[in-house]
């Protein structure tokens, strides 16, 4: 079936069977290969994008379901938080191999978005769902802190 | 000003794009000019523009070279690492062979270690040309002039050192540049440096071989045997037909190969196949056939001897004889490496008639050839485009080359005119093999009088990792010991009075592959946990007792006493701790690298919670310190993460486990604090990625047991024999 997205501020019709979910339209249809597939059973969090500004597990959000929520991806989430949260990730060289980092990326924004100074136990419970297999978290929560230091300045 | 050319590359004439400059197989240096870079291959290139590309040979998978490499170039040529592109090497073995190896592979936490002289090597040499460059052309002495933030200075005048490719690239390389005095370094060991790879990785941008999109290309996925020797013996796609995207499945690679349009309808149509086996040859055994093998085996006799300070009999009669004794067995299941990234590979076909691999290929000099075997083409037909891994620890670099070769055999049941992408879902990742080992320890230690070691006897049974491999006839010593099953036993730090280690190599249940550390991952925590039931037998301090059997000057002695003292003196090891909290400590030596951990938890209601790990590394000079400190950061959770929590079991010669929620990654809320202290040190830079995973379990074990009323888990994984995490 034929379906109209709204995906990082444009529309794009793409064709792709119902109950494709989400990931692979972004990442085979629209080449958005900065979502990554971790899982495809929402036990990772590497496919996190949002969905009207709220972090959602791609692999498991239907395309038929989008509806007129507006997508946004690693590549183009911008704005105050994404960019104290960049800032964040780059003063603390959070990455390692990479792989989970949009997805950590993602569900971080969401998370300062909706609090904007979290206490490590929010920042524990709100990341808890994106794995790192690196084993970055340490970084993950200090740069998470750091951006809410960087957003009340 | 001599010219020189030979088929070495020292060319003459003006330089067509940039000056290239690297060193040969045999250590000697080589540059040339951009364009003809056929008879050697560089690791740096400078453009007339001044712009520096740096090669790097070994795969970035999250420990950092595509960094540590350009910052030894950038060291010794003086310019700032911000404004160096990283390229990853092409498979050329002669060029970009690890030294240490003579093959091109990433592994062993050598990285750096074996790039270090080679790369600023390559870096002087491009300053010297350079500023030789500039005496020339300018007509003034090359001692007048210096070359800082890529800009050459002297006599009064200033220019970029772009302007100086040309003529350089007519010159003679010196043979053996000047390296800068380490008391110089202004990047080398500087904290501040950051990753090169950090801004691709934070916008989406960085290519993993998961993003690659060729036109046309399919996407293959496989469906594969339920257990080991399971053999297809027909299968019906009727129902595959339905899923939009599916192309066709074939009988092939041990299995079904299903191929489609894209990655989900890949997935889709493999659900919808069904498949039959024959299971008459398969495996059948269970996980509780598998532990009592290896019990067994570490009870009776051992086959072969890896370390016998006496003869075994003597050995284990002056533990027996001892006045105080020590005994413990242990077992470790088969782990799933679990890189974030499940593997997969593209293979491209080119108009002459060979392929590129896009891969985040880590064995690049086995990969080509099998690759180019089973396509039946000339290895130098086979290209490979190395990119970004999301993670490996060890599953990418088999002997195998087992997923770039199914890539190949899928493309090669295809007319091979489009590109075809083999994917492994979590699923084929977690219950595809290529496990590390399943193995069982028994110790027995005597303790005399003083309260020393006065005997162990250790016997280790397990599968193989290097046996049956083209490692083999390199690597398994005379006596049929695979070293890598007692790595950190026999050649503990530790002083020890009359040891024994005899090994036994058991049948494994699936294909074993090294897993982030190779054997020290268990050896580790076995030496670590009976050092501390020794000590508590003793009624000595854990960390005393470890520098009782840590006395004299000797390297090895001296730096595992070292991060010993460091670490205990950054954790408060002597404060007194509140009540329901204990720690652990455990150090380990391996690849070259001393590692002391101190684990701190805390128990309430019964269940444990990681509070605070404090790590001390001496891994001789720290080329990026902060580096350093994230691979401690990383093995310590890597380690931690597995020993808590994770099991590769079997029922009936099948995979338990399926994905994620049955093979739970370490969480961010495990551990609430990691502290690394690095002991500084002058001594050649040694490995990283791996040396912080061996002490991780054992500390934590440690500190268990060190709990009012706690004992030394010997089964493992914690979560699953007696132990709740919060
Ligand atoms: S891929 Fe969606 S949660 Fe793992
Ligand atoms: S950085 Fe490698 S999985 Fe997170």
């Amino acid at each position: 079936m034929s379906i109209k997205l709204k995906i990082n501020g444009t529309m794009s019709e793409v064709e792709a069977a119902p109950g494709t979910p989400l990931l692979w339209v972004l990442r085979d249809t629209l080449r958005l290969t900065g979502t990554k597939f971790g899982c495809g059973v929402a036990a990772c969090g590497a496919c996190t994008v949002h969905l009207d500004g709220m972090p959602v597990r791609s692999c498991q959000t239907m395309i038929e379901d989008v509806g007129d929520s507006e997508v946004t991806t690693i590549e183009q989430v911008g704005g105050e938080v994404a960019e104290a949260v960049r800032q964040a990730w780059r003063e603390l060289d959070v990455v390692q191999c990479g792989y989970c980092q949009s997805g950590q990326i993602m569900q971080a924004v969401g998370l300062l978005t909706e609090t904007r100074s979290p206490s490590v136990e929010e920042i524990d419970a709100q990341m808890w769902g994106n794995a790192c297999r690196c084993a970055t978290y340490q970084r993950i929560r200090g740069a998470i802190l750091r951006a809410a230091e960087i957003l009340e300045a | 000003m001599s010219v020189k050319t030979s088929r070495r590359g020292f060319l003459a004439g003006a330089a067509a794009s940039g000056l290239v400059i690297g060193v040969d197989a045999r250590g000697a240096l080589a540059f040339g000019v951009q364009a003809k870079t056929r008879d050697f291959t560089p690791f740096v290139r400078i453009d007339t523009t001044g712009r520096v590309t740096v090669l790097v040979k070994h795969l970035e998978m999250g420990q950092g070279p595509a960094t540590g490499l350009p910052t030894l170039v950038a060291e010794e040529l003086g310019s700032d690492l911000s404004g160096i592109r990283v390229e990853f090497a092409p498979a050329d073995n002669e060029h970009y062979a690890n030294t240490l190896f003579g093959v091109q592979l990433t592994g062993g936490s050598t990285a750096l270690s074996n790039s270090f002289l080679q790369y600023r090597k390559a870096g002087a040499a491009a300053r010297a040309v350079l500023l030789q460059a500039a005496a020339q052309d300018w007509a003034v002495p090359v001692a007048e002039l210096t070359l800082e933030n890529g800009t050459i200075s002297g006599h009064g005048r200033s220019e970029g050192m772009g302007a100086f490719v040309e003529t350089a690239s007519a010159m003679v390389l010196p043979e053996d540049p000047p390296l800068k005095d380490p008391a110089q370094f202004r990047l080398i060991g500087n904290p501040d440096l950051r990753r090169t790879d950090t801004p691709a990785k934070i916008d989406g941008s960085a290519q993993y071989g998961m993003d690659v999109h060729l036109p046309n290309q399919m996407v293959a996925v496989i469906l594969r045997p339920p257990r080991k020797g399971a053999v297809l013996t027909g299968f019906d796609a009727a129902a595959a037909a339905a899923v939009p995207g599916f192309i066709e499945a074939k009988e092939g690679v041990g299995g079904v190969v299903v191929f489609a349009e894209h990655t989900w309808a890949a997935f889709q149509a493999r659900e919808a196949i069904a498949a039959e086996w024959d299971l008459s040859g398969a495996e059948a055994r269970s996980q509780a056939d598998l532990r009592a093998e290896l019990s067994a085996m570490v009870s009776a006799a051992p086959a072969y001897e890896a370390r016998a300070d006496r003869p075994m009999t003597e050995i284990a009669a002056a533990v027996a004889g001892a006045p105080r004794q020590v005994e413990a067995e242990f077992f470790f299941p088969n782990l799933a490496h679990a890189p974030m990234e499940p593997v997969n590979c593209t293979i491209e076909p080119t108009a002459d008639g060979g392929v590129i691999l896009h891969d985040g290929c880590q064995f690049q000099t086995l990969v080509q050839a099998m690759v180019a075997g089973a396509l039946g083409l000339e290895p130098g037909k086979v290209r490979i485009n190395t990119m970004f891994a999301g993670g490996s620890f060890g599953r990418r670099s088999n002997t195998d080359a087992d997923y770039p070769v199914e890539a190949a055999q899928a493309f090669a049941l295809t007319d091979r005119s489009r590109p075809v992408k083999l994917v492994f879902s979590r699923e084929d990742d977690v219950r595809g093999g290529y496990y590390r080992p399943a193995v069982a320890h028994k110790v027995r230690i005597g303790l005399d009088e003083s309260g020393a070691i006065a005997g162990w006897d250790h016997r280790v049974a397990g599968e193989s990792i290097i046996k049956g491999t083209p490692f083999e006839g390199g690597m398994v010593q005379e006596g049929g010991v695979d070293p890598t099953s007692v790595e950190g036993t026999r050649d503990t730090p530790y002083r020890i009075g009359g040891m024994f280690v005899g090994l036994t190599d058991s049948a494994p249940l699936s294909t074993v592959l090294w897993w982030r550390s190779v054997g020290h991952n268990h050896t580790g925590y076995v030496m670590e946990t009976m050092m501390d039931q020794a000590a508590r037998a003793a009624g000595e301090d854990p960390l005393a007792f470890r520098l009782k059997h840590l006395t004299g000057d000797a390297p090895d002695q001296r730096r595992m006493a070292g991060v010993l003292r460091a670490a205990a003196e950054a954790a408060g090891w002597d404060d007194p701790l509140p009540e329901g909290r204990a720690r652990g400590i455990a150090a380990h030596k391996s690849f070259e690298t001393y590692v002391a951990e101190v684990v701190e938890i805390s128990q309430s209601d019964g269940r444990i919670q990681i509070e605070r790990v404090v790590c001390a590394v001496d891994c001789g000079l720290a080329v990026n310190p902060d580096v350093v400190k994230a691979q401690m950061e990383s093995g310590i959770g890597y380690g931690l993460g597995a020993v808590m929590r994770n099991a590769v079991t079997f029922e009936g010669g099948e995979v338990q486990q399926v994905n994620f929620p049955d093979y739970e990654p370490l969480r961010i809320s495990d551990i609430k604090a990691i502290e690394v202290v690095i002991v500084p040190s002058a001594a050649a830079p040694t490995g990283v990625g791996e040396p912080a995973v061996p002490p991780a379990g054992p500390a934590l074990a440690n500190a268990i047991a060190a709990l009012p009323g706690g004992r030394l888990v010997t089964v493992l994984p914690m979560a699953e024999n007696g132990v709740t995490f919060a």
